[in-house]
């Protein structure tokens, strides 16, 4: 609780920028739903043959997931891509379903003997709409209004995945860093959030149905009047600058490295920079860069190989570097230089007996197998590409079989003596920390993971300082420097932007 | 004598089957005509068919000498005030802005509607000072009913067409509003059709009364002439009355 408190108030202006976002997604998506779902609820309740089919199809929209429907939105040309944008477009197909139902069931729920009198009085239908069939719906349009802002501030959180900001931002950071302080410190908020509009259109739909000394049109005209401003300040706050956008996935590596490639454009290029890190993975990253949604991001080369262009696997890695420039060259994407780690699998020892063994390379491991134990984690152990592939390659025969259990526990396991050698992960924060070596793949068995900086072709064309600012970094993020970097963050629960700042300060001094 | 709404040979349709088969009959200005028959013998019908909330299959309605096919529907709704048994008050109006609907609807200056407002409520023995700021539900069913009249009268129409207005009160209700119907027409002087089932009430608050059966007018006379009536159906009504 105290870790909570004192990131809230290490981050006040960040979490206060998050909240408006999310409350401004929120209250243009509700404003907007309202004034498309309520025409709709009318037609529905006054022509059920038109509407029906209408109310359906808003129906069927609610029971898709909403990661699934961010993921159909994406590609679409004009309401898909990365950002506010889409996660709108969701949002209002969310928030329809409920305004619709309840100002139908509003409007069907009048007595009809009231109508009766409406029509027989001499109302025209625009009259007895305005002046009967409306006011007397209002609560329960408001209660539909109501239903969909409370399921808005849960969808919205999760809209972080597409890089649409608010709070959700910090709980797939909280996730990605297996940091529960962080979590809570967007959950927390979001939750408020919700209640709070709950509570608050709650108090209208009260104050509507007393409907004493109060007129539901002034409450109505007054609630709409809200909702307008609301909206127009949000969208009056949406940022329309050009800027350079900054993609990146959602782990802890992945949100240093934006940081890392935002800072160095800002610094040495000069340029405003929009961060859109903590995107939900390699698809959607790769769909933003295509579109030109987001500028940059950093990418692996194996993963660009086998994921993004479904090509076999394949062990060089200066041929897989050419290979798949020349695939994003096709897709309009530039490659530019590695950053100079490689983030694969890696086969670690601890230091002190890497040293008494003087082993340094796999091809010498053969030799000591006998003497050690391995312990790695169950997707490696099955894999072709994992521990049988490596055993035949490197003639690795262990004292007995290695062990398989959960990858994060084999560091452990390593450090505290009860296994000599596991099969991790190359850019591990831990191996500094517990001071473990990888032995070199001096055979090549693992594909190659270079990071490299991608590039939307358009904006390397418009902003070629951005490509300038990017070769700086080329070379210079060593396996060593990532390590440590990611350790800062996961470890010592450092700020991203700080840790980047503090390396492109070191790397300044260095030159 | 001049006829305000006139039916010749009127047929009408709900749903599929006919509920008025050769209808015709006249209302002359100032007169009040009730119409009695049992439930489903097309009474309500005939109301709707003068305000043209529906049309004949065939037939012609005129109201003033007009086909209602050719009035505009609101003009000849707002010319021809409408009282239901179910009331019908909005209830999200206080008593004076239902009372003031109809004028609203037709632009009065606001003083011109509060002056109205409150004749009227006079007018039905609802004193303004105690009535006006109230809402629909704090009303008995006696008290809403007259709100229902004045809302009716309030644009001053020439027509009040009555659908069994007093059909849901209880017998002393009734009989106060009966009076208050008497004082109240000697006064204006309206062209009234009223539908009820009780041919006593009909009897107590008509010039002339039509006796409706299945869709057919039967008989239409002042009382003292249907009491001497040899119709079967006829005969039934004025003797459940003396029974």
């Amino acid at each position: 609780m105290a870790a909570l408190v004192e990131f809230w108030s290490a981050n006040a202006t960040q979490i206060g920028i998050r909240v408006a976002e999310h409350l401004g997604l929120v209250v243009a998506s509700v404003g907007a739903a309202a004034a498309v779902g309520i025409p709709i609820g009318i037609v529905v309740a006054h022509r059920p043959r038109i509407g029906g089919p209408v109310a359906a199809v808003a129906g069927v929209v609610q029971t898709v997931p909403s990661l699934a429907l961010f993921g159909f939105l994406l590609p679409l040309p004009l309401v898909g891509g990365i950002g506010a944008r889409t996660a709108l477009v969701a949002l209002i197909l969310y928030s329809l379903l409920p305004v619709i139902r309840m100002t139908a069931a509003g409007l069907r729920g009048i007595e009809p003997s009231v109508l009766e009198a409406a029509d027989a009085l001499g109302m025209t239908p625009r009259e007895r709409l305005w002046q009967v069939e409306l006011p007397l719906a209002f609560p329960s349009i408001i209660a539909g209004i109501r239903v969909a802002a409370v399921v808005g501030v849960g969808t919205v959180t999760i809209a972080a995945a597409i890089g649409a900001g608010g709070l959700g931002e910090y709980i797939y950071r909280g996730l990605s860093m297996v940091d529960a302080t962080v979590i809570l410190a967007g959950a927390v908020p979001a939750a408020l959030l919700a209640i709070a509009i709950d509570l608050l259109l709650l108090t209208v739909e009260r104050t509507v149905s007393a409907r004493r000394r109060r007129r539901p049109a002034q409450a109505a005209v007054a609630a709409a009047l809200v909702l307008v401003l609301a909206a127009g300040a949000a969208w009056a706050a949406w940022p329309r600058q050009e800027r350079i956008v900054v993609g990146s996935k959602n782990f802890t590596e992945q949100i240093i490295l934006g940081e890392l490639v935002a800072q160095a454009i800002e610094r040495y290029a000069g340029l405003p920079v929009d961060r859109r890190l903590n995107l939900g993975g390699t698809f959607i990253c790769d769909q933003a860069i295509r579109s030109g949604d987001i500028d940059v991001y950093v990418e692996y080369s194996g993963t660009a190989l086998t994921a993004v262009f479904n090509q076999p696997v394949d062990n060089d890695p200066a041929r897989v570097l050419d290979t798949v420039r020349w695939l994003y060259a096709d897709a309009g994407v530039s490659l530019l230089d590695p950053l100079g780690f490689n983030n694969t699998f890696a086969i670690l020892l601890r230091a002190d007996e890497a040293r008494a063994r003087g082993l340094t390379r796999l091809s010498e491991l053969g030799a000591h197998a006998p003497e050690m134990r391995a312990a790695v984690g169950y997707e490696f152990l099955e894999r072709q590409d994992g521990y049988p592939g490596l055993a035949v390659v490197y003639g690795l025969s262990f004292a007995e079989p290695p062990r398989a259990m959960d990858l994060t526990l084999t560091y452990g396991a390593l450090a505290g003596g009860q296994v000599d050698v596991i099969a991790g992960d190359a850019t591990a924060g831990l191996i500094p920390a517990l001071d473990l070596v990888q032995l070199e793949d001096d055979r090549q068995y693992f594909p190659p993971y270079d990071a490299v900086p991608l590039v939307h072709g358009t904006t390397l064309l418009r902003y070629p300082e951005v490509g300038t600012a990017l070769a700086r970094l080329a070379g210079r993020v060593t396996p060593d420097e990532i390590r440590r970097m990611n350790y800062a963050v996961d470890g010592e629960s450092a700020d991203p932007a700080d840790v980047a700042r503090a390396f492109l300060d070191a790397l300044d001094r260095s030159v | 004598m001049r006829a305000v709404i006139a039916f010749d040979g009127v047929h009408a349709a709900r749903s599929g089957h006919e509920v008025l088969r050769g209808v015709s009959f006249e209302v002359a200005a100032g007169e009040t005509l009730a119409l009695v028959g049992r439930s489903g013998a097309g009474k309500s019908t005939i109301l709707k068919l003068i305000n043209r909330m529906l049309e004949p299959a065939a037939g012609t309605v005129r109201v003033e000498r007009r086909d209602t096919r050719e009035w505009e529907p609101t003009a000849l709704r707002r010319h021809a005030g409408y009282v239901l048994q179910e009331i019908g008050l909005f209830p999200h109006m206080d008593v004076s802005r239902n009372v003031a609907l109809v004028p609203r609807l037709e632009q009065w200056t606001p003083a011109r509607i509060a002056v109205r407002t409150r004749e009227l409520l006079a007018l039905v023995g609802l004193p303004p000072e105690q009535f006006a700021t109230r809402w629909p539900d704090e009303l008995s069913g006696g008290q809403r009913q007259r709100v229902g009249v004045a809302r009716a009268l309030a644009g001053d129409p020439p027509i009040v067409l009555m659908d069994e207005p007093f059909g849901a009160l209880d017998p002393l209700t009734r009989a106060e509003l009966h009076r208050e119907f008497r004082r109240i027409q000697q006064q204006l002087r309206k062209t009234v059709v009223l539908v009820t089932h009780d041919m006593r009430e009909a009897f107590a608050l008509a010039d002339r009364v039509g006796v409706l059966d299945e869709g057919v007018l039967v008989a239409c006379a002042a009382p003292e002439t249907l009491r001497a009536s040899e119709h079967v159906v006829v005969r039934a009504f004025v003797e459940s009355m003396e029974a």
